[in-house]
């Protein structure tokens, strides 16, 4: 359990974090998520540790952090951003470097480190000095690090940052199997990997909390969330479609020739549209549900009270 | 315990980059074109190891800051500070394996000028125990060169800054009992302050100790300056490690 009230983390004159207050239990896979410069990465350090609070607080586990810090670093696995590793070192004396240092010893330091390289599916590359590894490698060494104690709270920044595809996906895959009754915060920009992994959402923006729930009310916001999607193969009569019960809008993308049709706040619109369109025989050759634009929802909150 | 884990680390990634085998090689070849060209060991007809053992000081000046300058500022570019501050190390401990680690190396390398010991016994019949306490002293100071240089790369990002900086700082320490130094106070200043100066040099501690004279005031300035630098280190990475 984390809670955290009213923290605040000042540069200088700048207000890197300003009064952020949230609550975090055992189960939640949280997804930090905000523009560049939020204060995601700067909340985090402090979280883990690495930075001190100006002002406020942050309880872990019933313990304050700054002041029981080395005990909650035991229980925490921190992935900093951008995965800074030991270049210098193989892969497999990096993990024993970490192991020794998070004290584990014997039988449990040998399983630990059988279990995470099978994890992170690192046995390739275990003598291969890190430095000459791809980034895709190294967010992965930096991921087994973290993980490498089996924590109760993992904090991962931008874990899937600069990754392809199929690594991204085996990253989440990996997040989602450690998560059971495990706190897990991962900061991101990749709206989609919220609605992937994470349970929970927390928009941070000027270092304030603009958006704290589940990554289905954040589609909810969006305008497009219920909008329904026609195109038609040949020209027809499509006046009436906005005058169907419950649509507000109708708007047409002139290259394309799609019209997305907006539902009126809470109202669900597919039963009359599709009725409309059997009724009056309409050409429709695609016919999709929206289930909200996140990319808009994201602007939306944070240009709109950003400005 | 977690120290001793931490100097491992340090000291396995000096032999993974040639450092330390550069170190003790220019440690080596300088400290015997020290002691046979500048400090005339043949001429002087004597079997002992004090030619070889007064450069130290001067070798020092140079080669400890260059190994040192590394330890914090690489950790702050790299950004692997981060990973370190947020295991659950102390920053003391962390502090300490990082000087167990490079201290070592300074060891080794005088280990291995043993070859001139065994030339002078072979030459003549030295007192040995004067040499083995001339090197526990050498290795003394090094540790203090070694505290300092460790602090100051603690002050920045570059290695460069880290590097100018430590050898500014010991060049201080090192003259601070010179001739020049002295004579600069010696018109203004009181004999108590002239004497202060004086006794803050690593040469005034040292050259005692060249010639075999373990003198406790001796150990415990270099223990203490070590210490202290050590602690300055701590303070400055805690206020400084996320710049």
């Amino acid at each position: 359990m984390i809670v955290v009230d009213n923290l605040s983390r000042h540069f200088h004159r700048l207000k890197a974090v300003d009064e952020l207050s949230f609550t975090i239990k055992p189960g939640e896979i949280v997804g930090f998520l905000g523009p560049n410069g939020a204060g995601k990465s700067t909340t985090m350090k402090m979280l883990t540790g690495f930075l001190e609070p100006t002002s406020g607080s942050i309880e872990i586990n019933g313990q304050n952090m700054p002041g029981d810090a080395k005990a909650l670093q035991e229980v925490i696995g921190y992935l900093p951003e951008g995965a800074p590793l030991y270049g210098d070192m193989t892969v497999f004396q990096f993990l024993c470097f970490i192991a020794g240092v998070r004290g584990l010893k014997g039988k449990r330091r040998k399983a630990r480190l059988q279990n995470v390289i099978e994890q992170v599916e690192l046995h390739d590359v275990l003598n291969r000095q890190i430095d000459k590894l791809s980034k895709g490698f190294r967010h992965r060494i930096g991921l087994a690090q973290a993980i490498i104690h089996d924590p109760d709270i993992l904090i991962l920044d931008e874990p899937t940052d600069g990754l392809d595809p199929n690594q991204k996906h085996e990253v989440r895959e990996l997040i989602k199997k450690l998560s059971k009754e495990k706190i897990v915060i991962i900061s991101t920009h990749i709206l989609e990997e919220v609605s992937a992994v994470c349970n929970r959402a927390l928009i941070i923006h000027e270092g304030k909390k603009l958006f704290d729930g589940t990554p289905y009310e954040l589609q909810c916001r969006s305008r497009y969330h219920q909008a329904i999607t026609l195109h038609f193969s040949y020209a027809a009569d499509i006046s009436g479609l906005a005058e169907i019960d419950g649509v507000e809008e109708m708007e047409i993308d002139r290259e394309t020739g799609d019209i997305t049709l907006f539902p009126e706040p809470g109202k669900l619109i597919m039963a009359p549209v599709t009725e409309h369109v059997s009724h009056f025989r309409l050409p429709v050759d695609k016919f999709t549900i929206e289930t909200g634009r996140l990319d808009d929802v994201f602007r939306e909150i944070t240009i709109g009270k950003g400005a | 315990m977690r120290s001793l884990t931490i100097a491992r680390r340090e000291f396995g990634s000096f032999f993974a980059t040639p450092i330390a085998y550069v170190y003790i090689a220019i440690f080596l070849v300088l400290s015997g074109v020290c002691t046979f060209f500048m400090g005339d060991f043949y001429a002087r007809g004597q079997a002992d190891l004090l030619p070889f053992f007064e450069f130290h000081p001067w070798l020092y000046l140079f080669l400890v800051p260059a190994i040192a300058m590394r330890s914090w500022a690489e950790e702050k570019k790299s950004g692997t500070i981060e990973l370190l501050m947020t295991l659950p190390v102390s920053t003391t401990q962390t502090v300490i394996g990082k000087f167990l680690a490079c201290w070592t190396i300074l060891g080794l390398a005088l280990l291995m000028t043993t070859p001139l010991w065994l030339t002078v016994n072979y030459l003549g019949s030295p007192d040995n125990g004067i040499i083995v306490a001339a090197y526990i002293g050498t290795w003394l100071m090094s540790g203090a060169f070694l505290a300092i240089s460790q602090c100051l790369s603690a002050v920045s990002r570059s290695q460069v800054v880290a590097f100018v900086l430590s050898v500014v700082v010991c060049f201080i320490f090192v003259v601070s009992g010179s001739d020049i130094v002295i004579d600069a106070f010696k018109n203004w200043a009181n004999n108590l302050v002239v004497d202060t100066v004086a006794s803050f040099s690593f040469l005034t501690h040292f050259d005692a100790m060249a010639k075999g004279v373990l003198a406790a005031s001796d150990v415990a300035y270099f223990v203490l300056v070590t210490a202290s630098w050590l602690f300055a280190s701590v303070i400055i990475i805690d206020e400084n490690k996320a710049d």
